[in-house]
């Protein structure tokens, strides 16, 4: 068990990052100056309510958008400078992803969906270990919609992991599932980031789930509203919703 | 197989009912320009292996009586290689299973059987004996049209002596593959055949010994025709000859090359117009396919696919569409080339098919469809892939409606709910409603476009038969005689009316351009033959001009009042300037008229007659036929009744087969379009329209919702396709006007009608398929889409 290890360097830094949709009337501002830093092995609940800018922020991280002032830096890279295919290529080496609406090919079955990404990582794991660890063993070679909910989000669980990423980004993965698969898939994403060591930020609006974090930020209107880090945290099965 | 890849194909199989539909629109466009090409290439081909397989001469002439020593004179000329005079002659066959005399071209074989020049090929039989004066072999259409086989025996009338011929053999000639008779507008293999006899044979009939009256020349490689022509002319004029032409003055040879002409104007009038369509259809077709994919294409990049490799593999899915509209377009195109060609050779009598299609119209044809593709997917790829990945994977933003007319109409009509649901998504997305208008308009397009010929050739034929020829039939006599020769036909058994005509080879010259053209000779009197105007009204020829077709005048630039040089190919030939008075319209055909009273001045003549046009009563015609075949002066009865019957029949089992093939284009495009504009609407709408059902909507009131967008486009859509039918229409007509037929530019309703008729149910019929698919769509699922 690696842990949680406590280098120098965080591996995501903002300063003053703000973000604006639209213009005019229609003008919304998602975040207003947000500073962080997440680190290494890091495991990270986003909380805050509906429409305080998780998304956005989180999107921004991972470079699927760009903000519309402040800076954003990877490590020592600052992803605001880089160039599309810069952005490309930290995103397939780097970066893992798992959404609510599990956004997986439905013409693909669950280990094609894997290897979609295992084909074209760098260092992977294979499809098959992928699926394991994301508590998937069986039921490699069903189709999405032959799936349930909670299985459809373990295969973008083991999407998101098998290119062996330094950082996972979760939205909301247990939004669209009952508190039960919810928790399988929770356990997968602890059992990986004590197993991998894969900083990882989990996006919530459910307070029950930040026990499980090492530590907690609180957004709110666009701010950071306020970090606590759990002395003690708890096992996934433990938290209920 | 990587994993991107499976997922291209999977994707391709799942959306193969859409992608086949793109693909056959894209194949009518192969199909057109293939079989456009394809048959000309194979017609062209087949023609020049015939003509060099059977010596096809390369120049012509005909004169009255030359002495055969003049042959060798003409072998002497400077670009002449071989020579080959002959007898040919008009008669008329008195046939046992025909009521109505026949008619034939009497060509005389020389001594030693086969000819050098022109070679006629046998197809069964023998040729005839040399010294049998009563043998002769027979062209195979005409033979086959009487169940003549070798020893069968048939009445010709020969120099006025009716005589008992025996068929010795059947042959086809390079001269006759259009066998058409004399003054005739379409090969008739009943009335009309070639006969081939020996040369003391025919010189015996026709008072011909040590003389010839026709001659065909061959040139030397490389050898120019002009002065070979003009040399021969010169030769023959003393003779009577009738003015020396190329092959392009050959009957036969020009009546090919006119549909030769006519095909290769339809090829570059029609492939361009579907491939236009068809770039059109695909094109937002792709575009709408893969704005649905938006999100994948997200996750793609989300994933750490790079930019273009997600445009590769949307590009490759679109690659996918148009290799199948491809090689179905190629296979079709083969197959109906193979069918369209087998029944022209039939038609023109073609003893074998030289069947090509130039690897160029496959790859020009391949490229096209391919880019087709390509450039409508690029520029719907281009739109999706380059958005940022957050941005793709997001749904697209629930699109911004706003109140407008349509509201304030809907309020004031009391509209119901789901039909403002369909007027705010036309105005919403008027471009995609645009497209989908274009594509139903364009199918009714196709379809007036076709049909059109069938009033076109309405038109033509009432203007040849039942304005300008009016009369039941037309008396060729073998030469000039005086006015008596009415009088004389007048008093024939059974003639309600007869009108003496004269008509003659002449050479029209304006500036360098020189035209042989046949000049008819009509007295103010006549009521049978009538000359139209421009406009279409029956006209007297002023003293002392010409008449010549508007068509004819606007190609060599003259205009009423200007002078034209008119040399008269028949004694006495002389030259002389006229003034063009009356610019007529003839449909078919291009023949210059002058009063009769100014000819026979300039000629310093009585006035003479060659033809005699008649109207004859139904009741006595057998007598009258009889008489005719009794009269050595008479050289070839026209019947223009039955020509006109006859040219209805062909015209109408050729012209079926050409709008069939386009009937199924535009059924395709329909199908294509609609289809798949409903089966994106249903795809994009599927989450609304389950939403309908779940508030309490029956199927039906959902099903009009999509089904009502569609009829109401397609409702808008028919003015423009007449619109734009007729436009094209008289694209076509233009192209496909040649010197032998102007087509007239005129859409009847019934064209209209159907080809409106023929749309809307295609369009009905692809709708309805898919409405089955939305009865059938289970509203949890569909529910459960994230939006
Ligand atoms: N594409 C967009 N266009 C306009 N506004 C947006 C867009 N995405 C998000 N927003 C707005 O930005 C704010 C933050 O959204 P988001 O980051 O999705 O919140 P969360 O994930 O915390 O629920 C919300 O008010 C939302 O309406
Ligand atoms: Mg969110």
């Amino acid at each position: 068990m690696i842990g949680r290890m406590m280098s120098g360097l965080p591996v995501f830094r903002t300063e003053g990052v703000t973000k604006v949709y639209g213009s005019g009337a229609a003008r919304v501002q998602a975040l207003r100056g947000v500073d962080l830093a997440l680190d290494e092995g890091e495991m990270v609940v986003l909380l805050g309510q509906s429409g305080s800018g998780k998304s956005t922020l989180m999107n921004i991280l991972g470079a699927l958008d760009t903000p519309t002032a402040g800076r954003v830096f990877f490590r020592d890279r600052e992803l605001t400078r880089a160039s599309d295919a810069a952005l490309t290529s930290f995103r397939r080496d780097h970066v893992g992803f798992v959404f609510q609406f599990y956004n997986l090919v439905p013409s693909l079955t669950a280990r094609e969906n894997v290897a979609l990404v295992t084909e074209i990582a760098a260092k992977p794991m294979r499809p098959e270990e992928a699926l394991e660890r994301a508590g998937l063993p069986d039921r490699m070679d069903h189709f999405p919609a032959e799936l349930s909910g909670g299985e459809q989000q373990r295969v973008a669980i083991a999407r998101a992991i098998a290119k062996r990423p330094d950082v996972l980004l979760c939205d909301e993965p247990t939004g669209a599932l009952d508190s039960k698969t919810g928790v399988r898939v929770l356990e997968a994403l602890v059992d990986i980031n004590a197993e991998l060591g894969t900083a990882t930020t989990l996006i919530t609006h459910n307070v029950a789930i930040r026990k499980i974090a090492h530590r907690v930020i609180f957004l709110a209107d666009g701010r950071v509203a306020d970090v606590v880090e759990n002395a003690e945290r708890l096992a996934p099965s433990e938290v209920s919703w | 197989m990587s994993a991107i890849t499976r997922k291209l194909l999977r994707d391709l199989r799942r959306i193969w009912a859409q992608s086949l539909a793109i693909a056959l629109v894209l194949a009518c466009g192969v199909t057109v320009l293939i079989v456009s090409h394809g048959s000309i290439s194979t017609l062209t081909g087949t023609r020049d292996a015939y003509y060099e397989r059977q010596r096809f001469a390369d120049v012509f002439a005909s004169a009255t009586r030359a002495p055969e020593r003049l042959g060798e004179q003409i072998g002497a000329l400077d670009g002449v290689s071989q020579v080959e005079t002959r007898i040919a002659r008009h008669v008329v066959l008195d046939m046992e299973d025909m009521a109505e005399p026949g008619m034939a071209l009497v060509k005389s074989l020389p001594d030693s059987g086969e000819p050098a020049l022109n070679i006629p090929l046998l197809r069964s039989g023998a040729l005839p004996d040399p010294l049998e004066p009563d043998e002769v072999a027979v062209s195979e259409p005409f033979a086959e049209a009487h169940g003549l086989i070798p020893g069968d025996r048939f009445r010709a009338i020969l120099g006025g002596q009716a005589r008992d011929l025996r068929v010795s053999g059947t042959m086809l000639s390079p001269e006759h593959i259009y066998s058409i008779g004399p003054g005739a507008i379409m090969p008739d293999d009943r009335r009309f055949g070639v006969i081939w006899m020996g040369r003391p044979a025919a010189a015996a009939a026709f008072d011909l010994d040590g003389a010839f009256n026709d001659v065909a020349v061959a040139l030397t490689p490389g050898a120019r025709a002009e002065p070979v022509i003009a040399a021969l002319d010169e030769l023959l004029a003393r003779y009577g000859g009738t003015g020396a032409h190329g092959r392009e003055g050959q009957v036969s040879h020009a009546m090919l090359q006119h549909e030769l002409d006519q095909f290769a104007a339809l090829a570059v009038i029609m492939p361009p117009v579907f491939f236009l369509v068809s770039a059109f259809l695909v094109n937002m077709v792709l575009s709408r396919l893969i704005a649905q994919e938006r999100q994948q294409i997200g996750l793609l990049k989300a994933v750490g696919y790079s930019t273009g490799r997600v445009a590769a593999h949307y590009l490759m899915m679109s690659a996918g569409i148009g290799v199948a509209g491809v090689a179905i377009g190629w296979g079709a195109g083969v197959l109906l080339t193979g069918g369209i060609t087998a029944m022209l050779a039939e038609f023109f009598r073609f003893p074998f098919l030289v069947r090509q299609i130039s690897p160029a119209a496959f790859a020009l044809s391949g490229a096209l469809a391919v880019a087709t593709v390509l450039l409508g997917a690029l520029r719907a790829v281009w739109g999706s892939v380059r958005l940022r990945p957050a941005v793709a994977m997001s749904p697209p933003a629930p699109a911004k409606f706003s109140r407008g007319a349509v509201d304030r109409l809907g309020a004031a009509l009391r509209l119901r709910q789901t039909t403002m649901m369909i007027l705010r998504s036309i105005t919403r997305w008027p471009g995609r409603a645009a497209v989908t208008l274009f594509g139903v308009s364009a199918s009714v397009a196709v379809l007036v476009a076709s049909f059109f010929f069938f009033d076109a050739i309405e038109v033509m034929l009432d203007e040849m038969f039942n304005q300008s020829n009016r009369q039941h039939m037309t008396l060729r006599l073998s030469e000039p005689r005086g006015d008596a020769a009415t009088l004389a036909a007048a008093a024939l058994p059974g003639v309600l009316r007869a009108e003496g005509a004269f008509s003659m080879p002449v050479r029209l010259s304006v500036g360098p351009r020189e035209e042989l053209m046949r000049m008819e000779a009509r007295g103010d009197d006549a009521e049978l033959l009538r000359v139209l105007d421009a406009d279409g009204r029956s006209v007297d020829i002023p003293t002392g001009g010409i008449a010549i077709p508007e068509r004819m005048a606007a190609e060599l630039g003259l205009s009423v009042g200007a002078r034209v040089t008119v040399e008269f190919l028949a004694p006495p030939r002389e030259t002389h300037a006229l003034p063009v008075t009356t610019l007529t319209r003839q449909s078919l055909g291009e023949e210059i008229y002058i009063d009769a009273g100014t000819l026979f001045g300039l000629m310093r003549q009585a006035p003479q007659v060659n033809r005699i046009n008649l109207m004859v009563d139904d009741a006595a015609l057998g007598d009258f036929y009889r008489a005719v075949t009794d009269t050595p002066a008479i050289s070839g009865v026209m019947l223009v009744t039955e020509t006109r019957d006859q040219f209805n029949a062909q015209i109408e089992e050729n012209l079926f087969t050409m709008v069939f093939f386009y009937a199924t284009l535009g059924i395709l495009i329909t199908v294509g379009v609609t289809y798949n504009a409903a089966r994106i609407q249903l795809s994009e709408r599927a989450h609304e329209l389950a939403s309908l059902r779940v508030l309490g909507f029956t199927r039906g009131e959902v099903a009009y919702v999509l089904v009502g967008e569609l009829a109401l486009l397609s409702l808008l859509a028919v003015p423009v396709g007449w619109w734009l039918g007729y436009g094209f229409a008289a694209l076509t007509a233009q192209g496909l006007s040649t010197e032998f037929a102007e087509i007239p530019l005129v859409v009847s309703r019934a064209t209209y009608g159907w080809a409106t008729l023929i749309v809307l149910a295609a369009a009905a019929g692809s709708v309805l398929a898919v409405r089955r698919r939305l009865d059938r769509i289970d509203i949890v699922t569909a529910l459960k889409q994230k939006e």
